[in-house]
C-alpha cells in the first residue's frame, strides 16, 4: 500500500534519511521507532508529501507519489500531529469536518459527527465547543476524528500521543487499538515509545541517523534484535 | 488670476473631498501667510485690498514656515504672501554678504525675479528683523545692551529659540559664529511660548521679531546688533510668476500698501492681535480703513471662510465643518493605507527574502519629520488636500504592515502545519486560518495608525489643507490658548471616537477562540 524505497533526504548538510527503504502492506500499520533528529518524522512527511524525498522513491497505492497532485493526496489521507493542531477558531464539530468539506462533501457534518462519535465524543455534547474548552486527551481524540472523517485508506500518525500525560496516553491508546479493530485502514505511527509500537503496530522499522536498523514484526524485532543498538533499545525500554 | 486650473487631478480630488472650504475652479487669486501672527495680518490685509477691488480670493494663511510658504508659491500652488528680504536673501539665496536694505531689497528682487520668475512688490515700510531680548532684570544684572555684551554673558544664560532660528544660517549659527555666543542650554520653542516661558525665567534669552507686541507688554530690553549680523528684513509682498505676468489688477491693489506701514504702525497692530486677542480680521480691516486703501464697508465684507485665517475662534458650526474635514483628510487616507498596507503585506508574508528589509523601509518613513515629509511632497503635489492626504496615507502604512505581516506569518504555527496537511491550498490556508488568527494583531495595527493619523492630521493646516490643525496653527501663532484648545480638544475627541469605532470593529472580526 506505501513504500519507499531507497529514499535520501537532506537539510543542507544534514543528513534526514539515508537511503530508506520500507514497505506498508494494506491494512497494517507501521511504527516508525527511534530517538529524535533519526529522520521518522521526516519520512512520514514524504507519504503525504508534506516533504519530498532528493532522491529515492515514495509509492501510495502502486503509484509514484511525485506523480500525484499534493493537495488531492493530503486531503485523502489522514494525518494527526503530536500538538494536534486543530483551529483554535473553529468548534469541534467544523474541525472535525475539515477534511470531508474541503473535499466538497455535502454529508460533511455527518461524516464529522460519526468519526467524533468513533473516537468516544458525543457529537451533540462536544460538538460545539472550541478546542479550548477541552482536555488535551479530548483534543487528540477530535485531531484523530479529523483524520478519520473522510475515511480515508492511509492514515499518518505523528507521535499522535507524545504531548499528554501517562494515564490520558494510555486510555487513548486503548481507544486507538480498538478503532483498528472496527475501522480498516493502512497506518504509518511514528513514535519515540517502543511498548507504543508494539503495542500498536503490525511492523516497527527502527530508525537511527537517516538510515533503518531493522525493519520487522514486533515479534521478530523482540525476539532477534539486528543490532546493539535495537538491543539497548528494547533494554531501556524494558521489554528484554 | 488663474485662468484655468494647473493640475486638474488635485482639484477634482480636492472636490471629491470638500467637506471642507470648497475648492473652487474659478479665477482666484491665492493669498497665503506663514504661520506667525504678523503674517496672519499681513496676509489678511492682503486678502482685503484685493476684495475691496473685486477681485475674488482664496484664503490659505498659516503655511508650514518659510521653505512650505516658497515652495508653495514657486510652484504655483499659491499667488502671494508676506516675506522679509533678509529671509529671502539668507534663507532662500543663500546670500550672506552684508548689505543696507536697499541693496538687499535690490538683490532678492532681480534674483527672485531672474531665477524664478518671483516677483518683490515695494516694500511695505517697515523692518522686522530678529530681535535678541531678555528680562529687563536680566539685562540689569549682566549690564547688557548689545549682543557683544551677551556674548560674555552667555555661558551663564539658557535661551529659548524658535526651531526656526536654531536652523537657519541667519539664525543661532550664523550669531554664535559673529559673536562667539554660547549659551548654558539652547531650548526649541515655538512663538507662541516663548515670551510665557521668558516672562516666568524658564528661559534668559529668546528670538523675537522686532515690531512683535509682546516686547512692550513684557518690558523686554532687545539688545541691539553691534556688528550688524542680522541683513535687513523689511517686509514685502512676494508674488507669483502668474499672478505678476496676468493680474495687473491685483499687483496694483496690494501695491497699494507699499511704503504705507510704518514700523510704530506694525507693532501696534500686532499687539492687539497678539496681546490683546482681537481677530487678524478685524485689525486688518480696521487697519486698512485707517490707511485710506480700504472703503468704510469694504472690510465687514471679508469672507470667513477659515477661522484660522480670520484670526477668531472656531465656533460650533465651523467646528463642525474642520471636524468633518479632519474626519475626511483621515478616513481617506487610512482606507488607502489599509487598501494598500493589508495585501502588501500578504505578498511579502510570501517572499522568502526580503520582506524585513522592505518593511524596515517602510517604517523609516515613520521618522521623517512631518513638516519635511510635506516639505518633500511640495514641488510634487503642490499644497492642500492632496498632500496632506498622501503624506498621512505614508504614516499610516507602517503599522498595518508591520502587523499584518507578523500576524499572519505567526499565526498559531501548529494550526497552519496541521490545515496544510489536511489538504488546504495555501489560499485556503490564508483565508480560513491565518487571516482569522491574525485579525486581531491586524486591527491593533489599524487603530495604532488611525490614532497616529488624527493626530498628525493636525499638521495638514500647515499646507492648506484644513482640518482642526487650523485653530491650532493660528493659535499657537497668535499665542491664543482657547484657539489652540478650540482645534486640539476635537482632536483629541476625535482620536478617542476613532479608536473606539476601531475597537467595536475588532470585536466583530476577532475569532471566537
Amino acid at each position: 500500500m506505501l513504500a519507499a524505497q531507497e529514499v535520501s533526504k537532506r537539510y543542507g548538510s544534514v543528513v534526514a534519511l539515508d537511503e530508506v527503504s520500507i514497505a506498508v502492506d494494506a491494512g497494517g500499520c507501521l511504527a516508525l521507532v527511534g530517538e529524535s533528529g533519526a529522520g521518522k518524522s521526516t519520512l512520514l512527511r514524504c507519504f503525504n508529501r508534506l516533504e519530498d524525498p532528493d532522491a529515492g522513491r515514495i509509492l501510495v497505492g502502486g503509484a509514484d507519489a511525485r506523480e500525484v497532485d499534493p493537495i488531492a493526496l493530503r486531503r485523502r489521507t489522514g494525518y494527526v500531529a503530536q500538538e494536534g493542531g486543530l483551529l483554535p477558531h473553529w468548534s469541534v464539530a467544523r474541525n472535525a469536518a475539515l477534511v470531508p468539506w474541503l473535499q466538497g462533501d455535502p454529508a460533511s457534518a455527518e461524516r464529522a459527527a460519526e468519526a467524533l462519535a468513533l473516537v468516544g465524543l458525543e457529537p451533540e455534547r462536544f460538538g460545539r465547543r472550541r478546542p479550548s474548552e477541552l482536555s488535551g486527551g479530548q483534543r487528540q481524540r477530535v485531531a484523530l476524528a479529523r483524520a478519520l472523517a473522510a475515511r480515508p485508506n492511509v492514515v499518518l500518525l505523528d507521535e499522535p500521543f507524545g504531548a499528554l500525560d501517562a494515564i490520558t496516553r494510555g486510555e487513548l491508546r486503548e481507544a486507538f487499538a480498538e478503532l483498528r479493530a472496527r475501522v480498516a485502514f493502512t497506518c504509518v505511527l511514528v513514535t519515540h515509545d517502543l511498548p507504543e509500537a508494539i503495542a500498536l503496530a503490525t511492523r516497527i522499522a527502527v530508525l537511527r541517523n537517516g538510515r533503518v536498523e531493522q525493519d520487522a514484526t514486533s515479534f521478530e524485532l523482540l525476539a532477534h534484535p539486528a543490532t546493539d543498538y535495537v538491543t539497548k533499545l528494547l533494554v531501556r525500554a524494558g521489554v528484554r | 488670476m488663474r485662468g484655468e486650473p494647473r493640475r486638474w487631478w488635485p482639484h477634482l480630488l480636492g472636490l471629491l473631498l470638500s467637506a471642507g472650504p470648497p475648492v473652487c475652479l474659478q479665477a482666484q487669486v491665492v493669498v497665503a501667510s506663514k504661520p506667525f501672527g504678523e503674517s496672519y495680518l499681513l496676509g489678511e490685509m492682503f486678502a482685503q485690498v484685493l476684495e475691496s477691488r473685486g477681485i475674488a480670493v482664496e484664503r490659505r494663511l498659516g503655511l508650514g514656515a518659510t521653505e512650505i510658504a516658497f515652495a508653495a508659491l514657486r510652484s504655483g500652488a499659491i499667488d502671494v504672501y508676506p516675506e522679509y528680504t533678509g529671509t529671502g536673501l539668507v534663507a532662500i539665496l543663500r546670500d550672506s554678504t552684508r548689505v543696507g536694505a536697499a541693496q538687499a531689497f535690490d538683490r532678492v528682487s532681480r534674483e527672485f525675479t531672474r531665477r524664478w520668475g518671483l516677483r518683490w512688490l515695494p516694500p511695505l515700510g517697515f523692518e522686522n528683523t530678529y530681535a535678541i531680548a531678555v528680562r529687563r532684570e536680566t539685562a540689569a544684572r549682566y549690564g547688557l545692551a548689545t549682543l557683544s555684551d551677551l556674548a560674555r554673558a552667555a555661558p551663564q544664560l539658557a535661551a529659548g529659540l524658535t526651531p526656526d532660528f536654531i536652523g537657519r544660517s541667519d539664525g543661532l549659527p550664523g550669531l554664535a559664529k559673529a559673536y562667539g555666543i554660547r549659551f548654558r542650554a539652547v531650548r526649541s520653542l515655538v512663538p507662541a511660548v516663548k515670551y510665557q516661558a521668558l516672562a516666568a525665567g524658564e528661559v534668559d534669552v529668546i528670538d523675537g521679531y522686532s515690531t512683535d507686541g509682546f516686547i512692550a507688554r513684557y518690558d523686554l530690553v532687545v539688545l541691539a546688533d553691534d556688528r550688524r549680523f542680522f541683513p535687513p528684513y523689511q517686509a514685502a509682498a512676494l508674488a507669483g510668476a502668474r499672478l505678476a505676468r496676468e493680474s495687473p489688477a491685483a499687483i496694483l491693489a496690494l501695491t497699494e500698501l507699499s511704503g504705507r506701514v510704518d514700523e510704530a504702525t506694525m507693532r501696534g497692530l500686532n499687539r492687539r492681535i497678539e496681546v490683546d486677542g482681537e481677530p487678524a480680521a478685524a485689525v486688518a480691516a480696521n487697519a486698512l480703513r485707517e490707511l485710506g486703501v480700504l472703503g468704510p464697508a469694504a472690510g465687514e465684507q471679508a469672507r470667513r471662510d477659515r477661522p484660522g485665517g480670520q484670526g477668531g475662534r472656531a465656533d460650533v458650526p465651523e467646528l463642525l465643518q474642520l471636524t468633518l474635514r479632519h474626519l475626511v483628510l483621515v478616513s481617506v487616507s487610512l482606507t488607502l493605507a489599509v487598501l494598500v498596507a493589508m495585501p502588501g503585506a500578504l505578498l511579502l508574508e510570501r517572499l522568502p527574502r526580503g520582506a524585513e528589509g522592505v518593511i524596515r523601509a517602510v517604517g523609516v518613513v515613520q521618522t521623517i519629520p512631518g513638516l519635511a515629509l510635506l516639505a518633500f511632497m511640495l514641488p510634487i503635489l503642490g499644497i492642500g488636500t492632496v498632500p496632506a492626504v498622501a503624506a498621512l496615507f505614508l504614516y499610516s502604512l507602517y503599522p498595518i504592515v508591520r502587523n499584518t505581516y507578523t500576524g499572519v506569518r505567526d499565526a498559531d504555527p501548529y494550526a497552519v502545519s496541521a490545515a496544510l496537511a489536511a489538504g488546504m491550498t495555501p489560499r485556503q490556508v490564508l483565508r480560513y486560518v491565518r487571516l482569522p488568527l491574525a485579525a486581531p494583531v491586524i486591527m491593533a495595527g489599524i487603530r495604532t495608525a488611525a490614532v497616529i493619523n488624527v493626530g498628525t492630521a493636525t499638521l495638514a493646516a500647515l499646507i492648506g489643507a484644513g482640518g482642526l490643525g487650523d485653530p491650532i496653527v493660528a493659535g499657537l501663532a497668535l499665542a491664543d490658548t482657547r484657539m489652540v484648545l478650540s482645534g486640539a480638544i476635537p482632536a483629541a475627541l476625535l482620536a478617542l471616537a476613532v479608536d473606539t469605532l476601531l475597537g467595536a470593529c475588532e470585536r466583530a472580526v476577532r475569532p471566537d477562540l
